[in-house]
């Protein structure tokens, strides 16, 4: 069977105008925030900087790409249609007459709907990672940065060990088939998935002890939603069946968390041993304050400003850790549509065929260009207060 | 300084055990053991003869002995062929000692690579000394670049060059190397046909044509941090007093930039460069692959896909070493280079 083709130019248009939930959904938010901006604290300076507003303005389009991958991408990710095996861009699929836009991968599947759906993989395992590993960090950083000392030393002992791993003999050694078989990622992640509840119970227990109306509502929501999620994750016990993750989804996220929060401990415990010499803090400290008081309320909030800044550029980092994991074919399904695999699976071919190989990597370098400009935009922002 | 020294020393000791230990642990998981027997033995073995092949190659020892062993403080036994009943070397391809003896790290002995079927050692110093050389082009061209950027961008702070060097340097921290990988090929091989694609010929020789693609890849990562760091530093010093005075008495902005700001300015760089080390390393596996170089990257990939034991512990080894080593080196140097450390 003849397979038609479509023009360079009309494969452009074509692709702006698959995207169009995308530019809907950007011009509403930019428009927001521009009218608002004056209103919107340090969000709304974003936009006095062309770094700035570049920066947002690719975040948001992955953001709105994966929430609305069904609707712009034509086609299944999975699904093959044997005619378009290493179709080139702008082919025609024969049947629905819908355009192969960047053309047919090597087992003849749409490119540019791997692509998409590709972004919902990286948005949901990217900055959830991102999460724990900051709380992880935080909570561990706070107490060895306030308190000194023995804990400090163990804690920090601990993380110059995995920090001395090459990431990628982590991942060699984390994330393999055969370690599902064992305890050892189901112990992490029950590990590492109680910070997030021992932060908050802390958070809200530090604040509210005084006043059991609002302190009893809070912690219980914690335990509730936290005891929901983490039963989920870790057991894949949800009642509600609502939280669930598959195995080899759970062992990457566990071995990225572990992989990235040391970094966040030791950005977190320097920035504490700094924040602590203030005169504020000598204040609480004389108002008899106890010392999660004083790391959660006075510490912490002062120290947002290069946290924020480290969160964006930790969740380009997890995607660069993401898409090696898939480029080197560790644990994610072969047949995942995620930026890394479809790296690795085109690269293999790049003598051939080069268009499978360049979707791919394009979205994952502007992706993370995006969150790095933004990163530097709130950076010069926060220093001119 | 020499008891600061020590005690770094003392640590990267401790670091090591502990981390040898953790890879040691994790390589011999049950699932990964069985993977190995499978590998080893003919297909469609019984379970039985896949747990005999393990024991008769010592893998069922105590945890602790086989550390141990591995470390070179227990002796290594040689293991009994159960047909005669005499001690027998475990792999007859490198040379196990057929009497007790210590014979582990310490002693220089890094064991048998079952996936290569040669001493662990004569496999992975050949494959080191091609990173070496991997590695060395990649500094020769990244080091000099990313200063030379950095400070370009840092002299005058906040002008167009500045604007237009950042954006640039952000944008290469952005690219992995198997994202750079895959676009340099696409273009400098497959369109323009200038270089190879593959660098699998340079073991045999070292051309312009094999070699440029992994060098450039591996470097372009780390050019666009270097180039920051050393911008910020650089931005910090021209707002020094000395700088100001130098430039009211008269002197050039060239050689103020040279002569005052260069020396001051590249201390923290030094730090930086050192501690980008373990990134390469990872870089080094990603291009080894991509480019199919025979180095240390290709081996540790090849080590623990076929979950080849000794090899990969050697590699762990190695590359924990050259973590911690740079980051002493960092430490130390660090303190050399800045005459205010010093003093304190």
């Amino acid at each position: 069977m003849q397979v038609e083709y479509i023009g360079a130019f009309n494969i452009v248009l074509g692709v702006i105008a698959r995207f169009w939930p995308v530019w809907l959904g950007l011009a509403l938010v930019m428009g927001a925030s521009f009218t608002y901006k004056k209103r919107l604290g340090l969000y709304g300076q974003l936009f006095d900087s062309g770094v700035g507003i570049v920066g947002v303005g690719i975040c948001l389009f992955w953001l709105f790409t994966a929430i609305f991958a069904a609707t712009v991408a034509p086609f299944d990710p999975l699904a093959q249609v044997p005619v378009m095996k290493d179709a080139l861009p702008g082919a025609l699929e024969p049947v629905s007459k819908l355009v192969y836009y960047f053309g047919g991968d090597k087992l003849a599947r749409d490119v540019f709907s791997r692509m998409v759906y590709g972004s919902q993989i990286v948005l949901i395992i990217a900055p959830a990672a991102t999460g724990f590993a900051l709380m992880v960090g935080i909570t561990l950083g706070l107490p060895a940065g306030y308190y000194g000392g023995r804990i400090d030393t163990v804690l920090s002992f601990l993380a110059n060990l995995v920090l001395a791993f090459p990431v990628i003999l982590l991942f060699y050694l984390l994330v393999t088939p055969g370690i599902m078989d064992t305890p050892i990622p189901y112990a992490m992640a029950g590990l590492f998935f109680m910070f997030p509840i021992i932060f908050f119970s802390v958070l809200f227990w530090t604040r509210y002890k005084n006043r059991p109306d609002r302190l009893y509502i809070l912690l219980g929501l914690t335990l509730v939603i936290g005891g929901w999620v983490y039963a989920g994750l870790v057991f894949d016990a949800d009642p509600f069946k609502i939280v669930h993750i598959d195995p080899n989804q759970l062992n990457i996220f566990v071995a990225v968390v572990f992989a990235s929060s040391p970094g966040v401990f030791r950005i977190v415990r320097g920035l504490v041993m700094d924040i602590k010499t203030r005169d504020y803090v000598a204040a609480a400290q004389t108002r008899g304050e106890s010392p999660w008081y004083i790391m959660l309320w006075e510490i912490l909030p002062n120290a947002r400003g290069p946290l924020i800044v480290d969160a964006c550029l930790r969740i380009g980092y997890t995607t660069i850790l993401l898409g090696t994991l898939g480029y080197f074919g560790l644990g994610l399904a072969p047949e995942s549509p995620d930026w890394g695999t479809a790296i690795k699976d085109a690269s293999r071919l790049l003598r051939s065929f080069i268009h499978p190989a360049l979707p791919p990597t394009i979205a994952l370098m502007s992706f993370v260009l995006g969150l790095n400009l933004l990163a530097d935009s709130l950076r010069e922002q926060s220093m001119k207060d | 300084m020499l008891s600061f020294v020590i005690r770094r020393l003392g640590t990267m000791a401790l670091t090591m055990l502990c981390l040898t230990m953790i890879v040691f642990f994790l390589i011999n998981l049950e699932p990964n053991l069985k993977k190995l027997a499978i590998s080893q033995t003919e297909m469609h073995t019984s379970a039985e003869q896949l747990e005999s092949w393990l024991v008769n190659h010592g893998y069922r020892q105590n945890f602790f002995v086989r550390y141990g062993q591995w470390l070179g403080v227990v002796p290594k036994q040689p293991v009994t062929d159960p047909a005669t009943g005499k001690p027998t070397q475990r792999f007859s391809f490198c040379n196990d000692p057929l009497e007790p003896k210590f014979s582990g790290i310490l002693e220089g002995d890094f064991g048998c690579s079952t996936k290569f079927k040669t001493t662990v050692a004569s496999k992975l110093f050949p494959a080191l000394g091609a990173t070496g050389i991997l590695m060395l082009c990649v500094l020769l061209v990244m080091v000099p670049i990313s200063l030379l950027i950095g400070i370009l961008a840092g002299m005058r702070e906040g002008s167009r060059t500045d604007r237009t060097l950042s954006v640039a340097s952000i944008a290469s921290t952005a690219t992995p190397e198997y994202v750079s990988g895959v676009i340099f090929t696409v273009i400098f091989a497959s369109w323009l046909g200038w270089l190879n694609g593959s660098a699998a010929s340079a073991s045999q020789g070292i051309t312009f044509y094999n070699f440029t693609l992994p060098v450039m890849t591996l470097a372009i990562y780390g050019i666009g941090y270097i180039a920051r760091m050393t911008r910020a530093s650089m931005v910090e010093v021209m707002t020094q007093q000395y700088i100001r005075t130098a430039r009211l008495k008269g002197l050039s902005f060239g050689s103020v930039v040279v002569k005052h700001a260069l020396r001051n300015a590249l201390i923290a760089p030094f730090t930086v460069i050192m501690l980008q080390f373990p990134w390469l390393l990872t870089g080094v596996v990603i291009v080894e692959v991509m480019f199919r170089y025979q180095g240390f990257g290709y081996t540790l990939v090849e080590a623990a896909g076929n979950n080849d034991i000794d090899l990969l512990l050697g590699c762990s080894l190695v590359s924990v070493f050259i973590v911690l080593i740079t980051q002493l080196i960092s430490d130390v140097g660090y303190a050399f280079l800045n005459p205010r450390i010093r003093v304190q």
